[in-house]
């Protein structure tokens, strides 16, 4: 605190707005927040950094109301309470502004902002008061420096820009403490400067702001303290002297990652699936490069939004390359839909099993034979014993626990269902398995059984890719894992300089040690 | 046969039964042989139509393409003097083409299978009148064609030469739609589209097809049609047969949402459509009625349906908490 800027050591006179003391939360099995304690003090804009499932949705859930806190006190304004009610936090003036845009698009931005609440006229018609609800508007957006009118239709908004109506939303119930969760996240540069810019009006409002992003150096520039949550516990507080990437990364990790699988020290074999100079529709400017090789597990890791979900669609054919070059086995690769990415044993398990992943009103064997009908037809009528024989085998090879093979598949857990993706694959001796977000929503035991056949795909010589934003798994499971940002692949480790570090470094665009 | 559609042909059984009391002339053989010429000429486009709506799509314009199509045919065979085989052949062609050409817009630009078809009735509706002149197509007074006359018009051993069609499309689409690959990916792409392109189905072409199968049989339903009234003002010729099709599937359990729905369903579907319409005129009903009917019934049932399965799904999830294990 010695070399604070003078302006904060006027800020840090006032007295906190909140402050939250000894708070914990617990699920079943798991803490999501312990001993957990901070202030906010008006004007002052806090960074709020850690991984994934470090707690920070929690503290989120408990300030917005929506969580009750199992122990500890909020304190607002000067009151103690046990808790928070959603419109308990509404009215203390907290408001959120959350990564997925609540706005609708089919309105212009006035009817946005006011949406529920607008200013109506007098009469018995209750006709809304487009005037007064133009004015009020318009002060919001010169607020956050919005040069659009409130007549436009958020439809023709940049992502900013509507980043921009949910904080005059947000000061429209005349906030106090604005929160923001990943704004940044899915905005280009130019538009991150101007959020950051509404970030620091804000300030000089005296309205605080929590800014909760994965783009450290962004928190580097904007944030006036830093805290960092790790497993649920505060890691540290950085002041604004003491803020730097470094120190930021340290902190989230600042533990020994737990070595979880089998690490295989097989040589990989030949390029399976390359890539070269492929451009997708999430970073239409940046190019992709990428080899993946026969007999390894090969892991892609990187932050949401990094473009891993639409490199892995493009490899398998679901949307069109913008550009570049696919090669298999040497031979060129060109896809023009999924049918053809299947036809030549190049598949995808989809990150959203429910919806691309399986049919739940399918039986097990249906799902299983769907790609791969020809092999259990004769001229052209289905055979049911083909694919019953084939389910059958998969059922006992993959452990897919179920009472018959012509169970419906929607009936079965979430584990189940994702072995029945992965059967419908391996019935049909894929080359090239990509796997996106393959463990997700799936108990510990399904996730081991998931691993080890993983590792027995690669060891008979198939070209493994998981796309994970689990670092234990990215680590534990991967031969070398590939890092994304921002549409490019940022580095590729192999297994020496493999640690939570580096892939995080790389994530956010910076070089590994 | 499924539950469903036991239910259905039950509920058919009944309705006969009732109607039989009240009026015995509905078991006379000329009221039967109507009946069934009539759901056979129907049964042919709601088949089609049932192709559609597996996709989770839905086909408009059948009763404009009829009209369309019927215009063609009289005049390709009456007026120019076409060789009728090869006129049923280039109508059956045409009417492929007008779903292709759905099809296309529909799978490829993307565009509502509402909205293309309802284009599609109000197009091919202006054509036809135009082609007449807004007058009616007809055959000359004398002109005869034994044998196309027989196969559509006629009857064998008392039976409708169109319901016997029925019978061989019927068992021939059972086996496309029930058996087959193609018939098991329309399935998918009706329940979900996106994890059926995710395990490497062609949706696209598929969707197509089902559209080409519903114009070539909506096309051989108009050449039936066609012989039936043997002549066809354009401006009324058809009018709602599309409504007739989308009942007839709803009725036979078809979801609108696509993946559901059988060949027998439709079928038995279209064979109460009918009976309702005969009952009206059999029961002294004023016909201007007819619709109201059954529109009534079709609620009705479709209401029905869907309490018992929400009651079913309440009574399987209270047996199966009963049966489980309590974490």
């Amino acid at each position: 605190m010695l070399n604070s800027p003078e302006t904060l050591s006027s800020v840090r006179q006032e007295v906190p707005f909140l402050s939250l003391t000894d708070v914990r939360k617990s699920y079943p099995g798991v803490v999501a927040l312990d001993g957990f304690s901070m202030d906010v003090v008006p004007g002052e804009v806090i960074g709020l950094v850690g991984e994934n499932g470090a707690g920070k949705s929690t503290l989120m859930k408990i300030l917005g109301g929506v969580v009750r806190p199992d122990r500890g006190t909020i304190r607002v304004d000067g009151i103690d309470h046990e808790m928070l009610t959603v419109e308990g936090s509404m009215n203390a003036g907290i408001a959120f502004v959350h990564q997925e845009l609540n706005l609708f698009e089919n309105l212009d931005v006035a009817a946005n902002v006011f949406l529920g609440r607008e200013p109506l006229r007098a009469g018995p018609l209750k006709l809304v008061d487009r005037a007064k609800l133009r004015g009020m508007v318009t002060s919001l957006l010169k607020r956050v420096g919005a040069n659009f009118s409130p007549d436009m239709p958020v439809s023709k908004l940049s992502l900013a820009q509507q980043q921009m109506v949910e904080i005059a939303k947000a000061l429209s119930i005349r906030a106090r403490l604005v929160i923001l969760d990943e704004p940044t996240s899915s905005l280009p540069l130019p538009e991150t400067e101007k959020l950051l810019g509404v970030i620091n009006g804000l300030r000089s409002e005296g309205i605080s702001v929590i800014f909760i992003s994965h783009r450290l150096h962004e928190i580097e520039r904007v944030a006036d303290r830093v805290i960092v949550l790790r497993d649920g516990i505060m890691a540290g507080i950085l002041p604004k002297s003491a803020i730097n990437h470094d120190e930021m990364v340290r902190l989230m990790i600042g533990r020994a990652l737990k070595a979880r699988t089998i690490v295989s020290d097989r040589v990989a074999g030949p390029v399976a699936l390359s890539a070269r100079g492929v451009r997708t529709s999430a970073y239409p400017n940046h190019q992709v490069d990428l080899d993946i090789c026969h007999g390894e597990i090969l892991g892609l890791a990187g932050l949401v939004g990094s473009g891993r979900t639409e490199l892995a669609r493009v490899l398998f054919g679901i949307d069109t390359r913008l550009g570049g070059e696919l090669k298999l086995e040497g031979k060129k690769l060109a896809l023009a839909s999924a049918a053809d990415a299947v036809a030549s044993g190049v598949f995808l398990v989809p990150e959203d099993r429910k919806l691309e992943g399986i049919l739940l009103d399918l039986s097990i064997a249906q799902n299983i034979s769907l790609p791969n009908m020809p092999a259990h037809s004769t001229n052209l009528l289905v055979s049911t014993s083909s694919e019953n024989r084939t389910a059958e085998k998969q059922r006992t090879n993959l452990g897919i626990r179920a009472p018959s093979v012509t169970t419906r598949t929607g009936s079965l857990s979430g584990g189940n269902q994702q072995k029945v993706v992965l059967a419908k694959w391996l019935a049909m001796n894929p080359k090239v398995i990509i796997l996106d977000e393959p463990t997700r929503g799936i108990d510990i035991g399904a996730k081991a059984e998931i691993y080890n056949l993983m590792r027995v795909l690669a060891d008979v010589g198939v070209a493994v890719l998981m796309i994970s934003s689990d670092m234990e798994e990215v680590i534990g499971v991967s031969d070398r894992v590939a890092v994304m940002h921002e549409g490019r692949i940022s580095g590729i480790l192999s297994k020496e300089r493999l640690n939570q570090e580096n892939v995080l470094l790389l994530a956010v665009g910076k070089q590994p040690k | 046969m499924s539950k469903k559609d036991a239910g259905l042909l039950l509920l058919i059984l009944v309705v006969g039964a009732v109607v039989a009391a009240i009026n015995p002339r509905f078991l006379l053989p000329i009221n039967l042989a109507n009946t069934s010429n009539l759901i056979g000429l129907f049964g042919i486009l709601s088949i089609g139509q049932a192709f559609v709506i597996i996709t989770g799509g839905i086909e408009l314009s059948v009763g404009s393409s009829i009209a369309l199509l019927g215009v063609l045919f009289i005049d390709f065979v009456a007026t120019r003097g076409m060789a009728w085989p090869l006129a049923l052949v280039l109508i059956l062609v045409l009417g492929g083409l007008i779903g292709l050409a759905h099809g296309w817009l529909i799978a490829r630009l993307k565009l509502q299978p509402f909205v293309v078809t309802l284009c599609g009735l109000l197009i091919y509706r202006g054509v036809a009148r135009f082609y007449t002149a807004d007058g009616t197509a007809g055959f000359a007074f004398g002109q005869n064609f034994p044998t196309l006359e027989f196969l559509t018009a006629g009857r064998t051993y008392g039976v409708p030469n169109s319901f016997l069609a029925l019978i061989v499309i019927m068992a021939v689409m059972w086996v496309v739609l029930h058996r087959s690959v193609f018939g098991r990916y329309l399935y998918a792409i009706g329940k979900n589209e996106e994890a059926a392109r995710f395990s490497g189905i062609r949706t696209g072409r598929m969707i197509m097809a089902a559209y080409v199968i519903c114009g070539v049989l909506t096309a051989l339903s108009a050449v039936y049609f066609a012989m039936y009234t043997r002549s066809i003002s354009p401006a009324s010729h058809g009018n709602f047969y599309e409504l007739y099709a989308i009942a007839a599937a709803v009725l036979g359990g078809f979801s609108l949402r696509g993946g559901e729905g059988s060949i027998v369903g439709v079928i038995l579907g279209t064979i109460l459509l009918q009976e309702l319409q005969n009952l009206v005129n059999l029961l002294g009903i004023p016909s201007s009625l007819n619709f109201s009917v059954m529109g009534g019934v079709i609620l009705i049932g479709v209401l029905v349906d869907q309490q018992w399965s929400a009651f079913r799904v309440r009574r399987r999830m209270i047996r199966a908490a009963r049966v489980a294990p309590q974490h």
